[in-house]
C-alpha cells in the first residue's frame, strides 16, 4: 500500500492478513483512496464487516470505528448502528459468501429499506477463509472444495439481485481496474441512499489453485478477460455466462 | 454518577395496563432509544407499542427481517450509544442465540424481553409456558453470563424492564425480562412512579473498552463516533479489541472475567421475596406467573394450619444458589412448581443439600392452579 494511505491505518498494524496476490488488498487500497479523495471524516465513519477474509479489510486495519460482527450479519448490525446514530457514515465491507449466502436476506432487505448504507462486496466467487468451498457466486461448472466435479448450480448476479431489491445505486468494479473501481466506491460512499458495489477480487489461494490458474498473475489475466467494462445503464445480457459487465447499473 | 433519579417520562400514577404495554413503557422510562424486532406471538404488542412511541420521543424503530437481524441491529445501535432492546418469544429466541453470544462476548448492553409460550418448536403459539429458562442462559455456545428477571405482575413488567436496562448498562451484559404469556397478556392495575432510578453507561474517554485490571472488572463503555477508533470483534480480543486468537492466556482470562463480573456481584443483582418463611417447614420455590398461584396456595395452607412458605425468585440468572442453601437449612422440603419439565427444579436440587425437593411440572399450555400446588403440598407432608 502506498505510504500516503498509511494515515488511515492503525499504527499497531504491520502487514495485511491477505495471501500474496489476493485481490482484497487491492480493494482495501482502493477504498482508502476513495475515502481520501472524498475527504471523508474517519472520526464519523463506521466500518462494519462479517466473517471471512474480506471482513478483515477494515478490521483491525482502519484507524476508525470498526465493528467486526458475525458471519452474514454485518448489514443487520449496520442497520441498527445507522438508525441509532444517523450522523454516522456507515460502510459495510464483506465477502460474497457473507453478504450473499448466509447474509443474503439482510442484503436485499437493506436495499429495500433504502437506509443510507454503503455495502461493498469483495466478491472472489468462493469461500476463501474456510478453504475454498462453493459460494452462491461460484460460476457454474467451476471447481471448489465442495464441487470437485464442477458447481452444478447457477450463481447469483449480485448486481441484478440488489438492483431488483430496490437499491438506487448499484455498480460492479474489479480490482484489475482500480481507477474505475475508486470512482464507483466514491459515488457509493457519497450517496445519501443505499448503495452497493460488487467488486471482483481474485482469490489465488483457494480459487485459482483449483481452477488451473496456478499463479496470481494467471488469475488476474482471467479476471481481465471476464470483465467487460462500462455497461452504461444495463445489466449483463442474458446468457452471457462467462462475461461480467462492469459499470454502474442505474436507471 | 451513572445512577441518577429522573422524572418518569411515561404517565405516572395509577393505571390499567397489559403486561406487554407495561414492559414497553418500562423500556421508554428506562431511556430506551432503539428497538429492533420481528413480530411473534405473544410478544408483538411490545413491538407495536415501540413502533408508535419511540420515534416521537427521539428514538429509532426498525422492523427487521428476522430475529437474528433484530438482535444484531440492537447490538449495532447499542454501540452507537443508544440504550437498545428487542422482544420475542421461543422461536425468535432460538434464532437470536448466535448474536446473544456476540453481545455477551463484546460486553454490549442489550435488553431482551422473552414472553415465553408453550414450546418446543412452534408448540402452542398462543399458550403459556416457561420453557426458556435454560435457553436464555445456555442457548449460545461457550461460557458466558446473562441476567434474567422474572416478573409476576404487570407492575413488575414495568419495574423489572427498568431494572433490566439498569443491569445491562451497569454490567455490560445482555439482560432478559423473562416473562410468560400469562403476564404479557394480563391486564391489571399498576402504580407508575413519578421518578425513577436510571443507570447510564459508564464512559471514561480513552480507557480500554474491553478490559481492566480486576479479574471481575467492568470496562468503560464508549460508542461509535466518539473518536475512540473502536475495534469491536466477536473474536477473542485484548483490552483494546485487537484479535488475540492464539495465546491461551487471553482467552482464559477474558472468558473468566466475563463470568466473574456477573457472578461476583450476585449479592447486588439477585432479588427475591419471602412469604411466611420464618417458621416454614415446606417451602414453595416459585417464579413468574406461577408464583401467584403459589402464594394463594400457601395462604390457604396456612389457614389449614400447615407450616408452609413461599420463596419467590425475581432474579433467575445469575441463579442465587446461596439463597436456596440458606433457606434449605430451616426447611424440611422444597416444592418447585413450573410450567416446564423441571428447569429451575434442577438448580434448586443442586443447592438444597439434604433437603428433599419435589418437582411439580405442567406443560399443557395453561397456568398451574393453586389447587395443584395445594395438592402437591399435602402429598409432601
Ligand atoms: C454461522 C457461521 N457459519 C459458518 C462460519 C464459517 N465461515 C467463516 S468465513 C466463511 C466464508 C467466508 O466467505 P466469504 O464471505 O466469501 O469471504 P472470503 O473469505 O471469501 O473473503 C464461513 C463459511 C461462521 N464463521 N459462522
Ligand atoms: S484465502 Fe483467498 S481470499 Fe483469503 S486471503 Fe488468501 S487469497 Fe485472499
Ligand atoms: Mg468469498
Amino acid at each position: 500500500m502506498a505510504r500516503s494511505m498509511e494515515k488511515y491505518l492503525r499504527p499497531e498494524v504491520q502487514t495485511t492478513p491477505f495471501c500474496p496476490g489476493c485481490g482484497h488488498g487491492v480493494l482495501m487500497g482502493s477504498l482508502l483512496r476513495a475515502i481520501d479523495q472524498l475527504g471523508l471524516d474517519m472520526k464519523n465513519t463506521l466500518f462494519v464487516s462479517g466473517i471471512g477474509c474480506a471482513a478483515w479489510i477494515p478490521s483491525p486495519n482502519f484507524a476508525a470505528d470498526t465493528l467486526h460482527t458475525l458471519h452474514g450479519r454485518a448489514v443487520a448490525f449496520a442497520t441498527g448502528a445507522k438508525a441509532a446514530n444517523p450522523e454516522l457514515k456507515v460502510i459495510v465491507i464483506s465477502g460474497d459468501g457473507d453478504l450473499a449466502s448466509i447474509g443474503g436476506n439482510h442484503l436485499i432487505h437493506a436495499a429495500r429499506r433504502n437506509l443510507e448504507l454503503t455495502v461493498i462486496c469483495a466478491n472472489n466467487m468462493i469461500y476463501g477463509m474456510t478453504g475454498g468451498q462453493m459460494a452462491p457466486t461460484t460460476p457454474q461448472g467451476h471447481l471448489t472444495a465442495t464441487s470437485v466435479t464442477g458447481n452444478p448450480y447457477r450463481p447469483f448476479d449480485l448486481v441484478k439481485l440488489v438492483k431488483g431489491a430496490g437499491a438506487p445505486y448499484v455498480a460492479r468494479g474489479a480490482v484489475t481496474r482500480p481507477y474505475e473501481l475508486i470512482g464507483y466506491l466514491k459515488k457509493a460512499i457519497a450517496s445519501p441512499e443505499f448503495a452497493f458495489v460488487d467488486v471482483l477480487s481474485p482469490c489465488p489461494t483457494q480459487y485459482g489453485r483449483r481452477n488451473k490458474l496456478d499463479s496470481a498473475g494467471a488469475m488476474y489475466e482471467r479476471l481481465r478477460g471476464l470483465c467487460q467494462s462500462e455497461a452504461q445503464g444495463a445489466c449483463a445480457p442474458e446468457g452471457a455466462e462467462d462475461t461480467l459487465q462492469l459499470g454502474e447499473f442505474n436507471d | 454518577m451513572p445512577l441518577t433519579t429522573v422524572t418518569n417520562p411515561v404517565k405516572a400514577g395509577s393505571r390499567y395496563l397489559s403486561g406487554n404495554d407495561a414492559a414497553a413503557e418500562g423500556a421508554i422510562a428506562a431511556g430506551c432509544r432503539y428497538y429492533g424486532g420481528y413480530p411473534i406471538t405473544p410478544s408483538s404488542e411490545i413491538m407495536e407499542y415501540m413502533s408508535r412511541e419511540l420515534v416521537p420521543r427521539g428514538g429509532a424503530f426498525m422492523q427487521m427481517e428476522d430475529e437474528i437481524a433484530s438482535i444484531s441491529s440492537v447490538v449495532g445501535a447499542s454501540w452507537s450509544g443508544a440504550k437498545a432492546m428487542t422482544a420475542t418469544s421461543g422461536p425468535g429466541l432460538s434464532l437470536m442465540q448466535e448474536c446473544l453470544g456476540y453481545a455477551a462476548f463484546t460486553e454490549t448492553p442489550v435488553v431482551l424481553v422473552d414472553v415465553q409460550r408453550a414450546g418446543p418448536c412452534t408448540g402452542q403459539a398462543t399458550k403459556v409456558g416457561a420453557g426458556d429458562i435454560m435457553a436464555v442462559k445456555w442457548g449460545s455456545h461457550g461460557d458466558y453470563q446473562v441476567v434474567a428477571l422474572s416478573p409476576w405482575s404487570v407492575q413488575e413488567m414495568f419495574s423489572l424492564t427498568v431494572e433490566a436496562f439498569n443491569l445491562a448498562e451497569r454490567l455490560r451484559v445482555p439482560a432478559f425480562l423473562l416473562a410468560e404469556e400469562a403476564t404479557g397478556h394480563l391486564r391489571e392495575r399498576v402504580d407508575l412512579p413519578e421518578t425513577l432510578e436510571i443507570y447510564d453507561r459508564d464512559y471514561v474517554p480513552k480507557q480500554p473498552p474491553f478490559g481492566c485490571d480486576q479479574a471481575d472488572g467492568i470496562p468503560s463503555m464508549p460508542g461509535f463516533g466518539m473518536g475512540e477508533n473502536l475495534l469491536v470483534t466477536g473474536s477473542t480480543h485484548d483490552q483494546w479489541g485487537f484479535r488475540k486468537t492464539e495465546g491461551p492466556a487471553f482467552h482464559d482470562s477474558l472468558v473468566r472475567r466475563l463470568s466473574q463480573k456477573v457472578l461476583s456481584r450476585k449479592a447486588e443483582i439477585c432479588r427475591h421475596e419471602g412469604y411466611y418463611l420464618d417458621d416454614a417447614e415446606l417451602v414453595v420455590v416459585a417464579y413468574g406467573f406461577t408464583a401467584r398461584a403459589a402464594l394463594r396456595a400457601v395462604r390457604q395452607a396456612r389457614q389449614e394450619g400447615l407450616a408452609v412458605g413461599l420463596l419467590r425468585l425475581i432474579t433467575i440468572w445469575p441463579f442465587d444458589d446461596e439463597l436456596i442453601t440458606r433457606v434449605a437449612e430451616g426447611a424440611k422440603g422444597f416444592l418447585v412448581p413450573e410450567m416446564n419439565l423441571g428447569q429451575v427444579d434442577g438448580l434448586v436440587r443442586s443447592a438444597a443439600g439434604d433437603t428433599p425437593v419435589k418437582s411439580l411440572t405442567q406443560v399443557n399450555g395453561s397456568t398451574i392452579s393453586p389447587a395443584s400446588i395445594m395438592a402437591a403440598l399435602k402429598e409432601m407432608r
